[in-house]
């Protein structure tokens, strides 16, 4: 049995070194690639203490979807990389942050080791009342049932996140379509990945958030698939993003927490507290608000990987402005 | 039979293994990037392939079996694109400088 322990220490080991070696690279391509690998590994950090519906959140949002906004990020930053790179800041400033790193460090080194042992949890309350849901997933039951507050506020937190992105459209591109970089030549390879690869995914993608019920999975995990199968079309050409004006797009972004608010609000009048659900209608009202929320996260997450509006019309001329793809082709 | 079983996944996976380190090695020593995509893809398909293989008696039942292969399979097919992306954006860059 020694084998278990030596390969979990080897594991956190190589998770401490990506993380090192993903800080102290100087390019910024390299560390977005060191940020993924840092986060698959992470996941299976997370499989290994037993937390499968933290594993598969991080490998689709912290390692996948956030992986494809930095991408995104290091492109359009390419241009100026040198630049920056070569700016060092002062010996005194650099003793600075090194001291302010210190101080976060051992803060939170300190907070972690006076920590009582075992630490609080309330998730002996949270499996004594599983059955009062009827979901089978404990995880679930927390974060759409005894904390449905939270999973709320964080789908608007999602929707904020869009707004300020396209507050960054310029005024003649507002209403217009976002940019995906994506190659101007059409490309053989990657329109076969998504005309194969995307049935199968959005099948998928249903099929987590339908198994969250009773086992590791949920809305989010099952909308990161949906929206990166909805990338992986316009990346290919395939598709085009929809215009930021369209009702239809707008309804989509607000359809869930307005699922999630008007059952919320109901609850209030039927059961007394906001976010309650009547007794034997848990299971069903929680599936109704999480099939709403799948439809607003995908197209969220899909619309924070395009950007901000770079066209209005497709008259305007600017379609390439935004696309670090074509500018860096020859 | 168990036993048998287990032979075949400690051989299967043994033989992915070897795929895996050859692959490893390849995409570390080989000079140029079509080259360590080919070693790469070795690993990739045929390495994995094993294991998933190897790993087929050991499921619990026949649907756990078929999801392992599904992987495979979805492993095939992504990593076929990558390398095609990767082996363009290779060429198209060695085109320009």
């Amino acid at each position: 049995m020694t084998i278990v322990p030596a390969l979990d220490l080897f594991v956190a080991g190589v998770v401490l070194v990506v993380a090192v070696w993903t800080v102290a690279v100087r390019n910024t391509s390299s560390a977005v690639v060191g940020f993924v690998a840092y986060g698959l590994l992470l996941a299976l950090v997370w499989v290994r203490l037993g937390a499968p519906d933290v594993a598969l959140t991080e490998a689709a949002i912290g390692s996948g979807l956030t992986g494809a906004l930095l991408i995104g990020a290091a492109a359009r930053l390419r241009a100026g990389e040198s630049t920056v790179a070569a700016e060092r800041p002062g010996v005194p400033v650099r003793l600075l942050i090194a001291a302010l790193a210190t101080v976060v460090a051992a803060a939170i080194a300190g907070v972690l080791l006076s920590l009582p042992d075992p630490a609080p949890t309330l998730a002996p309350e949270a499996t004594a009342n599983a059955g009062a849901t009827g979901l089978g997933n404990p995880i679930t039951n927390v974060l759409m049932a005894f904390r449905a507050m939270d999973t709320m506020l964080e789908k608007v937190v999602l929707l904020l996140a869009v707004l300020g992105i396209w507050s960054l459209s310029p005024d003649a591109a507002w209403g217009g379509r976002p940019h995906l970089p994506h190659r101007a030549e059409p490309d053989a390879a990657l329109e076969f990945l998504a005309r194969v690869l995307t049935p199968v995914g959005v099948v998928l993608g249903i099929a987590v958030l339908w198994v969250s019920a009773d086992h590791p999975g949920g809305a989010f995990q099952g909308a990161t698939i949906l929206a990166a199968m909805w990338l992986l079309v316009l990346m290919a050409g395939l598709g085009e993003v929809p215009d930021i004006g369209r009702r239809r797009l707008r309804l989509a972004l607000v359809v869930g927490p307005a699922v999630f608010l008007t059952i919320g609000l109901g609850g209030l009048v039927v059961s007394g507290a906001f976010l309650s659900y009547p007794q034997g209608f848990a299971k069903p009202l929680i599936l109704a608000i999480e099939f709403a929320m799948i439809l607003t996260v995908a197209t969220t997450l899909g619309l924070l990987v395009a950007g901000p509006p770079v066209a209005g019309p497709p008259a305007a001329g600017s379609a390439a402005a935004g696309s670090p793809a074509r500018r860096a082709a020859p | 039979m168990s036993v048998l079983l287990d032979l075949v996944t400690i051989v299967m996976v043994s033989a992915g293994m070897v795929f895996f380190l050859a692959g490893t090695v390849g995409l570390l020593r080989f000079p140029d990037t079509l080259t360590r995509l080919h070693a790469l893809t070795k690993a990739d398909n045929i390495g994995l392939g094993l294991v998933v293989i190897g790993l087929v008696p050991q499921a619990g039942s026949l649907r756990d079996g078929l999801k392992l292969l599904c992987v495979w399979l979805l492993v095939l097919l992504a990593s076929a694109t990558v390398s095609q992306l990767v082996a363009q954006a290779a060429r198209r860059e060695g085109d320009s400088s």
